[in-house]
């Protein structure tokens, strides 16, 4: 971890995540998170099931409070924040659920249109074009006046995706965005998330335990485990790290052919 | 969640020792509960007040869900309030004939309605239609996370789906009480004068004379009240929905039991404190 006082805005680090502790109950899940998020990077969260890594987005856009530690945002700790003051910081974010979240009571469009409606004084017309916009940009031409029922998995998300993106925030962190898709959806998820990331320069949080996907599109990653983060590199750092939990992680998760393959390409 | 630990009694304590502890899981876990509960209502109630006040209005909101509760309700009312004076004007009509008092049969009726029946029966089936709706819906929306993603889109979820629910059932309540006691005493002059050709005039004229602005005040404080009750325990059993589809199912049932036991518990109450602060005229 950098050693750079946490409260500058840094140019390079977005997010800096210090000490971050939570608890339910007795159930210790956040045990002294530290995090470096670096700007315009795709960061990737990995970690087995149940490990805490959808708790620690949620409270990097202030979704739950920490029991003890700091989250700071461009230099901001936003722990101490209220509600109000809160969504001032969340209009830099955008977040795409792992399960989409999209709200059933209004058709994809509507979804798509809500943060243009709360956030800008655009006309109707222009919303509508930037909402068509976005909705192409991700192949769902036509999608617009489906209800959310009626969309699959993948459309789910993408329509997540463009609701996420619409306002062009600065960080998007996507929770499991692939987890439960086909390959093939899996790899067009990957690609939108490369995409976007390229296009807008946005700071990408992504959270996975998907190591094909993780290698092909990380440039960064950190292993969340135990409630701490364990490991932390580039992916060719990850691949080349002894760190015994790692290595289990990475080789039982399926992907070992490909990361090994991947390994000796990189490697030379 | 408010949940006592076993924790006095380790394994291999004595049998008496287990028991205390049994006891007292078994006794203050629903005291805890049921507290911890009406806090959340507390804490809900006064930001959706905090809310109400504060930008961005919400029109939109407000419209539905006044269309929801009041709109929505209205067949539902007429046709309980028809069938509820219709047949409390059958039973007054043959008790009050038995002690030739058939004059009072068109004023008992009518201050029945006004003060008890519309107010109470309108909350239970407001509890029925919409309170479960309301549970159902916030509950699903944070099962699903949609309440979650409202906050990271800087919505406040409580401004957008509380606050209108419960300002709409206060607003709406009374209404649709005044409807109900409208229907009702419709029923009742359809069977006592019409059908058991109890006299127009007897009917009318002692209503007139018994009933007055005090008696419908009664009713209206009562309904605005129950519309306050029915919609905050249905927004906080949704709100803080746990525990999946099975949860939602949960904190439907329980919105609609806890509204009905809150509403009827209260009415007495409530017509008891009325009772003392405008001593009756009558
Ligand atoms: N709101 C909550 N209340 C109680 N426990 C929770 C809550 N959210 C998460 N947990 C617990 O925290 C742990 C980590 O959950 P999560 O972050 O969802 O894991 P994952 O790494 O799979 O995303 C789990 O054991 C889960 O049961
Ligand atoms: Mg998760």
């Amino acid at each position: 971890m950098s050693e750079i006082d946490p409260t500058l805005r840094d140019e390079q680090y977005q997010l800096r995540v210090r000490d971050l502790h939570k608890s339910f109950g007795s159930h210790h899940v956040l045990r002294g998170v530290d995090l470096d998020i670096e700007r315009h990077k795709i960061n990737i969260i990995i970690g087995g099931s149940g490990q805490g890594k959808s708790v620690l987005c949620k409270h990097l856009m202030g979704l739950l409070k920490p029991d003890r530690g700091a989250i700071y945002v461009d230099g901001e700790d936003i722990v101490p924040l209220d509600e109000v003051a809160m969504n001032r910081v969340r209009r830099k974010f955008g977040m795409l659920f792992q399960h989409a979240a999209l709200f059933d009571s209004m058709t994809v469009e509507e979804n798509v249109a809500f943060p243009l409606r709360e956030h800008t004084r655009l006309s109707r017309k222009k919303i509508r074009e930037l909402v068509t916009d976005k909705l192409e940009l991700l192949g769902l031409r036509n999608a617009e006046q489906k209800m959310t029922s009626e969309l699959s998995g993948g459309m789910a998300k993408r329509v997540g995706l463009a609701r996420a993106i619409v306002l062009e925030p600065e960080i998007l962190i996507y929770d499991e965005p692939t987890t439960g898709l086909d390959p093939i959806a899996t790899k067009n998820v990957d690609n939108m998330i490369a995409e976007t990331a390229r296009r807008l320069g946005v700071t990408s949080i992504v959270i996975s335990h998907d190591m094909a996907s993780t290698f092909r599109i990380a440039d960064h990653i950190f292993m969340l485990q135990g409630g701490r983060i364990v490991a932390s590199g580039t992916p060719g750092e990850i691949l080349r790290s002894d760190n015994p939990d790692l290595r289990l992680f990475v080789e039982t998760s399926g992907a070992v052919k490909f990361t090994q393959g991947r390994a000796r390409g990189g490697l030379g | 969640m408010a949940q006592p630990r076993s924790d006095i009694a380790p394994k291999g304590s004595p049998w008496w020792l287990r028991l205390v502890d049994s006891f007292w899981v078994q006794l203050l876990g629903p005291i805890l509960k049921g507290l911890e509960t009406f806090g959340h209502m507390l804490v809900l109630l006064s930001q959706a007040t905090y809310w109400l006040f504060r930008r961005p209005f919400r029109w939109r909101e407000h419209l539905a869900a006044l269309d929801f509760i009041g709109v929505g309700s209205l067949s539902i009312i007429v046709l309980v309030g028809l069938f509820t004076g219709a047949a409390f004007s059958l039973q007054v009509t043959d008790t009050f004939r038995t002690f030739g008092m058939e004059s009072y049969i068109g004023a008992m009726v009518t201050l029945a309605l006004v003060r008890e029946l519309a107010p109470v029966l309108t909350a239970l089936m407001v509890t029925a239609r919409a309170g479960s709706a309301m549970a159902t819906e916030l509950g699903s929306m944070r099962i699903t996370e949609q309440i979650d993603a409202l906050r990271t889109m800087a919505v406040s979820p409580v401004q957008y789906l509380v606050t209108p629910r419960i300002l709409a059932s206060v607003l709406m309540m009374p209404l649709l009480t005044m409807v109900f006691t409208f229907a009702g005493m419709l029923g009742a002059y359809f069977v006592a004068v019409i059908l058991l050709e109890v006299d127009h005039g007897l009917f009318v004229a002692e209503t007139e004379w018994m009933v007055d602005a005090y008696d419908i005040k009664i009713g209206l404080i009562k309904a605005a009240i129950f519309g306050l009750v029915l919609s905050s325990i249905g927004c906080q059993q949704g709100f803080f929905a746990e525990g999946g589809a099975k949860g939602v199912g949960r904190a439907t049932t329980r919105a609609v039991v806890y509204s009905c036991v809150t509403i009827l518990m209260l009415d007495y109450f409530v017509g008891d404190i009325l009772l003392i602060i405008y001593e009756s005229p009558t």
